[in-house]
């Protein structure tokens, strides 16, 4: 069983591309190109992958400050995230949000937040709006095992349960908050599918290395959501391949555990799977290299971008346009 | 003209844009089916319905996170924090992120929401329940900050904020709940940004918000016996601030008195003075001085707390010494 031919090679062109465009991002930043700090969720690109081609168009997504792939995954321009990256003029923000706050609202990419926990409430609001202009959107709030355990979590999740939200909430459980292993600090071995009994909700812990994996259980329960029966709250667990953040050599990460994980990369194991299930290799290495002559080109397109405009400093604060505070 | 308390006149400015705007929604603690601890909200529940009027748990986070969420895709929430001093356990929300996601996503999202909060003191609340804190609002870009002084003012400002594209905070002093004035019929709707003489005097000029606006005109009234013409202006609304006006009424006395129920440090009336101190430094007669609320937390007594905050008498008497 599983998701049919076409479905499973959208799902691993958008896994190479996610990951081509983050490694390309760290090149750059191995330049000193990119300035500030960026948070790489390389081999984590299964989960964004699953849930972006599980939504509807007009579906709501709301990320953390590693929130470049699912920035991307809902159709943002590449060249508009490396030129954010990068600082330049043709960033997806004018260079007024940087690495961390990538956001293109007209594809349904609501914003990337780099508070712990707070984009969950603003997630359910989403869900409550679109819950009472009835237009069957979803929203979909993708977050760390770190963030389960602040306020804002516990508040959102109950909010959103008693208010019956069409939510669905994506703990990556990559192990790690930043520097510290997350079960030393938690209270339960799992920690959002061990809280899901709390709140009256399923617990749902599912591989999330497996793109297949992952795109059904978006599926189920965004299907959920959108049939009105409330909210879900999944846990997938991952690995990021690297460090938390720009600089970070991780290896507070017993090299054991780093070459497991490594060796259940989820692109390696979904291109096999798919070699093996009949898919023509030239078709895959079309894709491999279609998606590194996406990201040349957009990498291009923003080293080439001029930088971002200081005329701007003073712009949208107001939806008038401007950032008046007096007459 | 109908005569209304201030409380009234809340759940009429509410009423006024529920029924104008159907993407208008109304959340907070106890708001509903209760009408809210300060009971500014009764009667909404029963006109506008369950879906529109809704009670929350006490999730301050979630309320605030919410109302954002739901203003960036479409409606126009209201949201109450029942006391202001409980905006400390949102303060993220509001500070990190209704207030600057506009502006990182260089203008991709709206937020048209307001934040409704019972603040200040003089209810013997003790320090918890009685701060007055419109200066914090004030320091940060993104969030308009409004505070009325009269029941008109209640229902005209906060249409106006409802009706406001951007963020806005409302802040209702809690002791004026009670006090009763008259309110234009039919539909009413004030201009944020905009102060208001409603004194004009000779001698000095008097710039007061919310609940020491009445404490100001009381002063003026003693002044006026004492041979000192004040001019009383109310601010009404932090930001966007009315300069124009607040300048040009100290420009023609020459004297600028600060009346403020914050607690001294930062609080508004010093970015009035600095102001005036770079722009029409040429025009006074005399130092500025501000009138505050100690820089301590409320304390409970009656005693205390009266003394605390800027009363009629020390108003007098500061205005009385400076003008010697
Ligand atoms: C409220 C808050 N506290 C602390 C931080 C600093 N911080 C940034 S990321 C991070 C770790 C978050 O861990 P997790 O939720 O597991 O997400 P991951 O980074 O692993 O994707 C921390 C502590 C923050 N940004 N916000
Ligand atoms: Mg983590």
């Amino acid at each position: 069983m599983g998701p049919d031919d076409k479905t499973r090679l959208k799902l691993y062109q958008l896994m190479v591309e996610l990951r081509d465009f983050e490694q390309r991002a760290y090149d750059v930043f191995m330049e000193n190109l990119i300035k500030g700090t960026s948070h790489l969720a390389l081999g984590q690109e299964a989960i964004a992958a699953g849930f972006a081609v599980a939504m509807r168009k007009d579906d709501y997504t709301f990320c953390t400050y590693r929130g470049h792939g699912h920035t991307l995954a809902r159709g943002a321009s590449m060249a508009a995230a490396m030129g954010e990256l990068l600082g330049r003029s043709n960033g997806m923000l004018h260079g007024k949000g940087g690495s961390m706050h990538l956001t293109d609202v007209t594809r349904g990419a609501m914003g990337s937040y780099a508070i712990v926990g707070a984009h969950m409430p603003i997630a359910a609001g989403a869900a409550w709006s679109a819950q009472v202009r009835k237009s069957g959107q979803v929203a979909v709030c993708f977050f760390g095992d770190g963030t389960t355990n602040i306020g804002a979590f516990h508040e959102t999740l109950n909010l959103a349960v008693v208010w019956k939200l069409p939510v669905v909430f994506v703990c990556e459980n990559n192990r790690y908050m930043e520097y510290t292993p997350i079960e030393s600090v938690t209270a339960v071995e799992h920690p959002a599918a061990d809280r899901a009994a709390a709140y009256g909700l399923e617990a749902i812990l599912v591989d999330g290395n497996d793109a297949d994996v992952m795109y059904e259980t978006a599926s189920r329960t965004i299907a959920r959501a959108r049939s009105g029966e409330g909210p879900s709250l999944v846990e997938a667990l991952t690995y990021r391949h690297g460090g938390h953040s720009r600089g970070d050599p991780a290896s507070y990460r017993p090299k054991e555990e780093v070459r497991e994980w490594m060796s259940r990369d989820p692109i390696k194991q979904y291109r096999e799977r798919l070699a093996s299930g009949g898919i023509d290799e030239a078709m895959l290495r079309k894709i491999d290299d279609d998606a590194r002559q996406k990201v040349d080109l957009a990498t291009e397109e923003a080293r080439n971008a001029p930088p971002a405009r200081i005329e701007d400093i003073e712009s949208q604060v107001w939806s008038d346009g401007g950032s008046a505070w007096r007459n | 003209m109908a005569e209304l308390t201030f409380r009234e006149a809340v759940a009429a400015g509410i009423a006024q844009e529920m029924e104008r705007d159907p993407t208008v929604y109304f959340i907070g603690e106890d708001v509903a089916a209760a009408g809210g601890v300060f009971k500014a909200t009764v009667g909404l529940l029963d006109k506008f319905g369950a879906e529109r009027v809704r009670d929350t748990p006490i999730s301050e986070q979630a309320i605030v996170g919410a109302a954002m969420g739901a203003a960036m895709t479409g409606l126009r929430p209201i949201v109450e924090i029942m006391f202001s001093d409980f905006l400390a356990t949102c303060w993220d929300m509001i500070a990190n992120q209704v207030a600057k996601t506009r502006y990182m996503t260089d203008g991709q999202v709206s937020l048209p929401l307001v934040i409704r909060t019972a603040n200040g003191g003089g209810s013997r609340f003790g320090a918890q329940h009685s701060q007055s804190l419109e200066n914090w609002a004030m320091a940060v870009p993104g969030l308009k900050v409004v505070a009325p002084s009269t029941p008109a003012d209640a229902k005209g400002l906060l249409a106006a904020a409802i009706r406001d594209p951007d963020p806005v905070l409302f802040f209702e002093q809690k002791s004026l709940y009670g006090i009763k004035g008259e309110v234009p019929d039919g539909e009413h709707v004030e201009k944020l940004g905009t102060a208001r003489v409603l004194r004009e005097g000779k001698h000095c000029t008097i710039v007061a918000l919310a609940a020491m606006v009445p404490r100001a005109l009381a002063a003026a009234g003693e002044l006026d016996s004492l041979g000192i013409d004040a001019t009383v202006v109310d601010v009404r609304s932090l930001v966007p601030l009315d300069t124009r006006t607040i300048l040009r009424e100290v420009r023609k006395t020459g004297r600028l008195f600060t009346v403020e129920e914050n607690p001294r440090l930062c609080g508004w009336g010093a970015e009035i003075v600095s102001i005036a101190a770079e722009e029409c430094f040429d025009d006074l007669d005399g130092p500025m001085v501000r009138i505050t609320t100690p820089h301590v937390p409320l304390p409970a007594a009656q005693p205390m707390e009266d003394e605390a905050m800027p009363t009629v008498a020390r108003i007098v008497d500061t205005v009385k010494r400076a003008m010697r």
